[in-house]
This record gives structure tokens, sequence and C-alpha cells, in this order.
């Protein structure tokens, strides 16, 4: 008995000291706790595995071979030319047809994206230089319509521009003709995005919805309330839960790093010490969160639900990992920044596409440390009134 | 028979007062989905408007000015930055204060006045592709439509080729339209699955699951009883997302209600049994919250919800046919954009029956070797 109050005695004397051997202990025994329960490792290790694999192979934005009708109503030479053009195209796999009844069935059945109809009256009409062609698409994914429309756009004017080069057709006037250019990805290819945000997403779901399950049991079986009783202070309590989880959080984005870098070739523009420091600002704000929604909620349902939608959700939809900031409302645009995972996921983007870019690099990692700072003082406070 | 289901009555009405008694539960229940559609209604969306753009315009001239002014008006950019020289344009990129750059070189109108094409360089910024592929698909239509405003005022010849382009189902490709239809679905998902998961998990953490067993509810029962207030509570949540969408961002439904709460209701059965089959084989209610989220992330991402199913490798479409949030996501799309009937969601329906048979039953299996 003796033994464990003159720790005690000694840890009053010092206030607000922090302990390493007790916290050491405290850390060993959630280790423990982590290891011992399957589901913190089927999240912690199993979900980064899953997601990866489903982020680099399954997601992807790219609209390649889409399925089109082509309604060929009369088969005469530049309608067939014009046909052509969209069968050659390699972004549509085309279906030739000669009714518009049969192209709208295959619309309505959703076997084919778009409908080109090209009227049987077209040769005539276009030598007379008033040529016709309808363009039809599906339009509920209206992000995908509208690069159909582009495409379908691109097809008529390479046809145009052939024409008037073989000199069928009367020289147009002067053009403007666009060149553009995707900078720092080229290809347009998108995993180049989907990957880093996927390091947000596994970072908040280890570094927020595992700690806030973990305390919110605490609370709930009222082992937080033993553990009051022994010396350990609040801090310290704080800290030990969030070390393990901590260090998942690292195991995890390693992993992600890895797999960007070598199984989907996204290229790193950055430098990785930089990558490390602001993923750890990032993985502490989130185990803050965490920790803190749970000590407030003290429920594991709810303590999950807010999480969900104080953290995950946001971190989906509200980061600019998806969606682009600036084309949202103000209001929404607001609620974007004091989202860590906004700086997080701007960093990351840029980290790895644009590379060490100061203007972004140092006041975003400002900002998260900032965030990260305030929420950890919160917490302290917050489970310290709660305990006592 | 009449006493079985005066019994499950029972057990439903207490299930119901259990959930709804507690306000703290009551609230993550019922404001979640509200907030969450209203939120991602704004946020979710591909579309861009008033995005960041600079300009760096060496010409000057009346033909560069009315394009500019064509960008300014499409209500998609707007203007942050008017660049002096070439070496400004990486800065303006990089720190992200401009999603675009259109530069317009010095003798773009004398070019287009002699008839030779004249060059619109325009830089997008690629960090987030999909974003900026957008970008440069609006300006290429602001430069189609320059082009033919350019040669009706300046030629005697028409345009060679008009097109008309339409869209179906979405006339004004408000990608809104797409995503809050699918939200009906995928939310009430997300909540009935935990729900349930839970609120068996919770029994058995705090031992009154075995004090369920020694009443005189047959196993079936029970399950029946958990299951129902779940696939209420999702009705519920599912009408309160309706509400949102046809009353507060005015997508106008095009179907029959009744359509959709059939479909619904088959989801939210097959969603529940899956609930109730994780309920069977966890031992805690963190190890219930855990798994649900293992079966909700990949349910979701290969539900059609964000990024579309034919994009997926063959094998992984293969996959998606056993996640019924995939037919519920196309069924809620459907009847609200489409109108589409009972007898054109069959492909839909089955799938979805099948799912829940097998998932009720393997509950109901699974707890029975936990009974005995």
């Amino acid at each position: 008995m003796t033994v464990v109050a003159t720790p005690s005695i000694r840890g009053r004397s010092t206030p607000g000291a922090v302990k390493l051997r007790r916290v050491a202990a405290l850390v060993r025994k959630e280790t423990y706790q982590l290891f011992r329960d399957p589901s913190s490792i089927a999240i912690g290790l199993f979900m980064p595995a899953m997601l990866i694999l489903l982020f680099g192979y399954a997601l992807s934005l790219d609209v390649k071979n889409v399925p089109v009708a082509v309604v060929l109503e009369a088969p005469s030479p530049t309608a067939t030319e014009l046909a052509a053009r969209f069968a050659l195209s390699p972004y549509f796999e085309t279906r030739l047809l000669t009714s518009m009844p049969r192209a709208r069935q295959l619309l309505l059945a959703q076997k084919v994206d778009g409908i080109v109809r090209i009227r049987s009256d077209f040769d005539r009409r276009f030598s007379l230089g008033d040529g016709e062609v309808q363009v039809l698409v599906d339009g509920s994914d209206a992000n995908r319509a509208r690069i159909i429309q582009g495409y379908a756009q691109g097809a008529i004017a390479q046809f145009v521009a052939q024409r008037a080069a073989e000199g069928q057709q009367r020289a147009a006037s002067g053009t403007a003709v666009l060149q553009s250019r995707l900078w720092f990805n080229e290809a347009d290819d998108s995993h180049y995005f989907l990957v880093p945000g996927l390091i947000v997403l596994i970072m908040t779901l280890i570094g927020s919805l595992l700690t806030a399950l973990v305390m919110a049991r605490e609370w709930e079986r009222g082992t937080l309330e033993a553990l009051f009783v022994t010396p350990v202070r609040a801090g310290e309590i704080v800290l030990a839960k969030m070390i393990p989880y901590f260090a998942l959080g690292m195991v995890g984005l390693v992993l992600c790093i890895l797999a960007a870098e070598f199984l989907f070739k996204v290229p790193f523009r950055g430098s990785v010490p930089i990558l490390i420091g602001v993923s750890m600002l990032y993985l502490i704000a989130s185990l803050a969160i965490g920790l803190l929604i749970s000590s407030v909620t003290k429920n594991q349902f709810v303590a999950s639900m807010a999480t969900l939608i104080i953290t995950f959700l946001p971190a989906v939809f509200l980061s600019g990992f998806l969606f682009d900031i600036r084309s949202m409302p103000a209001a929404i645009r607001i609620i974007t920044y004091i989202l860590p995972a906004r700086y997080y996921v701007t960093l990351l983007q840029t980290l790895f596409l644009a590379g060490n870019i100061w203007g972004i690099v140092l006041p975003d990692a400002a900002i998260l440390a900032g965030i990260a700072g305030m929420l950890l003082a919160l917490t302290r406070r917050v489970a310290k009134k709660r305990l006592v | 028979m009449f006493e079985a289901i005066a019994r499950i009555f029972a057990l439903v009405r207490k299930e119901l007062s259990a959930i709804l008694k507690d306000p703290q539960s009551r609230v993550s229940l019922f404001l979640p989905p509200v907030l969450q559609c209203l939120i991602f209604g704004y946020a979710a969306t591909y579309d861009l408007n008033n995005a960041p753009y600079a300009v760096l315009d060496q010409d000057r001239s009346a033909a560069s000015h009315d394009l500019l002014a064509a960008m300014d008006g499409s209500g998609v950019f707007h203007r942050v930055a008017q660049l002096s020289s070439i070496a400004d344009i990486k800065t303006v990129i990089d720190e992200q204060h401009a999603l675009l750059i259109v530069q317009i070189g010095q003798d773009f109108e004398r070019r287009l006045a002699s008839g030779l094409p004249a060059n619109v360089q325009v830089i997008a910024d690629g960090r987030n592709s999909n974003t900026g592929g957008t970008a440069l698909g609006y300006v290429s239509t602001i430069v189609d439509n320059f082009n033919s405003n350019w040669a009706a005022s300046h030629s005697e010849a028409p345009p060679p080729l008009r097109v008309t382009m339409r869209a179906w189902y979405n006339p004004n490709l408000e990608t809104r339209w797409y995503m809050i239809p699918a939200l009906i679905g995928t939310l009430t998902f997300l909540q009935t699955l935990l729900l349930t998961a839970m609120s068996v998990a919770r029994e058995r953490e705090q031992g009154t699951f075995d004090q369920l067993l020694v009443t005189p509810f047959r196993p079936p029962e029970i399950m029946i009883g958990k299951a129902l207030p779940s696939v209420l509570i999702g009705l519920i949540q599912a009408t309160l997302i309706l509400l949102v969408a046809e009353l507060w961002f005015r997508i106008p439904f095009a179907g029959a209600y009744g359509t959709l709460y059939v479909g619904l209701a088959l989801f939210l059965t097959a969603a529940v049994g899956i609930g109730l089959m994780l309920s069977a084989v966890v031992a805690t209610m963190q190890q219930a919250v855990l798994y649900a989220f293992v079966i909700i992330m990949p349910s979701t991402l290969l539900s059609g919800l964000a990024t579309p199913l034919s994009n997926m490798p063959e094998v992984l479409q293969y996959v998606t046919l056993a996640n019924p949030l995939r037919y519920a996501v196309d069924l809620a799309r459907r009847v609200y954009l489409e109108g589409a009937g009972l007898s054109q969601l069959v492909p839909d329906l089955w799938p979805m029956a099948i799912i829940a048979s097998v998932t009720l039953s393997a509950a109901a299996w699974l707890f029975r070797g936990g009974l005995e």
C-alpha cells in the first residue's frame, strides 16, 4: 500500500509535472488493449489496406469508352464521315443505329450514355452551310454528362477542321484555338488526387473514430473513474491514450505513402520530412477531436455518430479532396476554415503534385499546428473537469 | 399467431422507446441526416461557380476584351488578377490564388481578323484534376461560343455546323440533382446499420440480451422486434432527407412516392439484416461500430455515389453486385430523376430482396448458434 502511496505523494508535490514512468505504464496498458481487440486492428491495419486497394483500383472519375449511340438516319458520304469521327474517338464506344426510337430505348435502359443524331438531310444542309448535329446525353450524372458533351464537341470540331482543311467547306473566319494544359497532372489521371485524399480519410478514421470509441467506452464502463483514484493525472491519461493511436496512425501513413509511390506511381514532388511533419500535426488534431468528443458525450453510440459528423464526413465532402471548396457557397466555405482536414488536403495535394510551395506549406502548416495545439489544451481541460 | 404479433408489437414499442428516450441519441438520429443533406447538397458538387481565374492579356484589343467578358459573364469564373508577365503565372497557380490562367497572345485580334487561327492558352491547376478538367471544359464552351459570335459578326458565312446539346433528366447538369437522391440511400444505410448493430451489441454487453431470452419470446420474434424499429427509423430519416431535397433544394421529384418507399423498405431490411448479422458475431459495442465501418466504407465507395460504377474494373463490378447500397443509390436516382416505375426497377429490387433474405436468415442462424 505504501509503495503505491509514495509516488502519488511525490507526484502531487510537483503539480502539473508529467511523470514519464506512469505514462509509460499507461501506454503499455493501452497498447495491450489495442492489440487484444481484433476490431481495432481491423480499423488500424485492415481498413487502410482495403481503402488503398479500393481507391487505387475502384475509384476513378476518368471518363473513357463512353457508350454512345450514333443515329445515322441516311448513310450519305458526309454524314458517314462524321459518324466515323465518333467511332474513331478513343473516348467513345459507338453503336451505329439508323433510327431514333431504338436509340431512345437504349438511353432509357442505360445501355448508352448519349445519342448523336445525324438527320437524313444532313449532307444537303451541311453543303448549304446549315448542318446540324444533335447531341443528347443522360444528364443524371452531371459531371460525366458535361465531360461527354465536351468530347462530342471535340469530335465534331475535328470533323469541321478536317473538312475546312480539305477545302470542302468555305474557309471559316479566324477562330480562337484553345490550347489547354493541366499543370501537375498532365496525363489527367484521377489517382493523382484520390490517393493523397485517401491518406486524409485513413488518418481521420484512426485518429478520431478509434480514439473516440475507446475513451467513450471507458466512460461508459466507469473504468476512467477507476483510473482517477490512481495517482495518474488527467494530462497523463490523455497523453497515454494518444501515444498508441498516434503510432497506429503513423503506420497507416507509411502504408499509404508506400502504396502511392510503388503501387500507383503517384509522383511525389515535395519533401518527405515535411509530409511526415504535417501528417503528425493532423494526426494530433484528429486524436484530440476524438478524445474531446468522447469526453463530452460519454456514450459510444453518440460518440461514433458525432465523430462521423464532425470529422469523417467533412473530411470527405468539405476538405476539397473531391469537391472544389472555391465553388461552395460562402456559408459552407466559412465552415471549411475551421476544419483541420481542409489544410491537410491542401498540403498533401501540394506536396505530392506541386512540390514544396512555401506560400502554401508555411501558412497551412502553421494553422494546422495552431488547431492541434488548441484542441490539445481543450482536451486536457475537458478531461480534467470531467474527472474531478 | 396473434400472440406472436402482440409480442412483437410489444418488443417494437420497447425498442422504439429505448432508442428515442435518450435526448442525445434522439438528436443524433434525426438531426444529422438533415444537416448532412443540407451541407453536402451545397458542398458535394463537381460544378464550378465563381472559380477564381487570372488573366494575362497581351493583346488588349476589342477581341480579347470580348472573350474575357464572356468568361466573366459565364457565372462560372470570376477574375481575381490581371497579370503583367509570363513569370507571374507560376506563383499564381502554385499558391492557388487562381484555378485557371487565361493567356491571350499579342496578335490575337490581328490573326482573327486575317482569318488565321489565334491561340488562347489556358493553364489549369491539376492538383485536383477533376476540378481542373471541368474548368477547361467550361472554357472550351466559352471559346466555342466566342467563335460563333465572332464568325456571325465578322463574316458572311454562318458557322458550318450547329451542335444542339440536350441533357435528359437533369437539364441544367447540376451535380446536386445527382447527389441528393443518392444521399437518401447512403445516409439511411449508415445510420440504420449502426443503430441495429449497436442496439443488439449493447444488450449483449450489458447482459440484458440474456434476460430477453428467458422471456417467452422466440428468437425470430426477437429478431423482428429488433429489425422493425430500425427500418421504421430509417424510413423517417429518408422522409426528412426527401423533404430537404424537395422543399429546400427544389429538386423536382419525377416518380411516385409509393415506388420509392417500397424500394427503400426493401433496402433498409437488407441493411438491418447486415446489422443484425454483425451484432451476432461481435462481443462489444466498440467492435460493432468498428466492424460496421469496415462494411460501410467500401459499400459507400462501391455504390456509385461519388464515382461511376462503370469506371471500376470488371472484377470489382462483380463485387458491387453484393452491395445493397449500389441498388438503393441507383433506385433512388431513377425514381427521383427519371420517374422510373416498379417494373423498370426490377433489376434493383430482386437483388436487394435476395440480400435481405440471406442476411436475415444468416443472422437468425448465428443467433440460434449463440443461444444454444
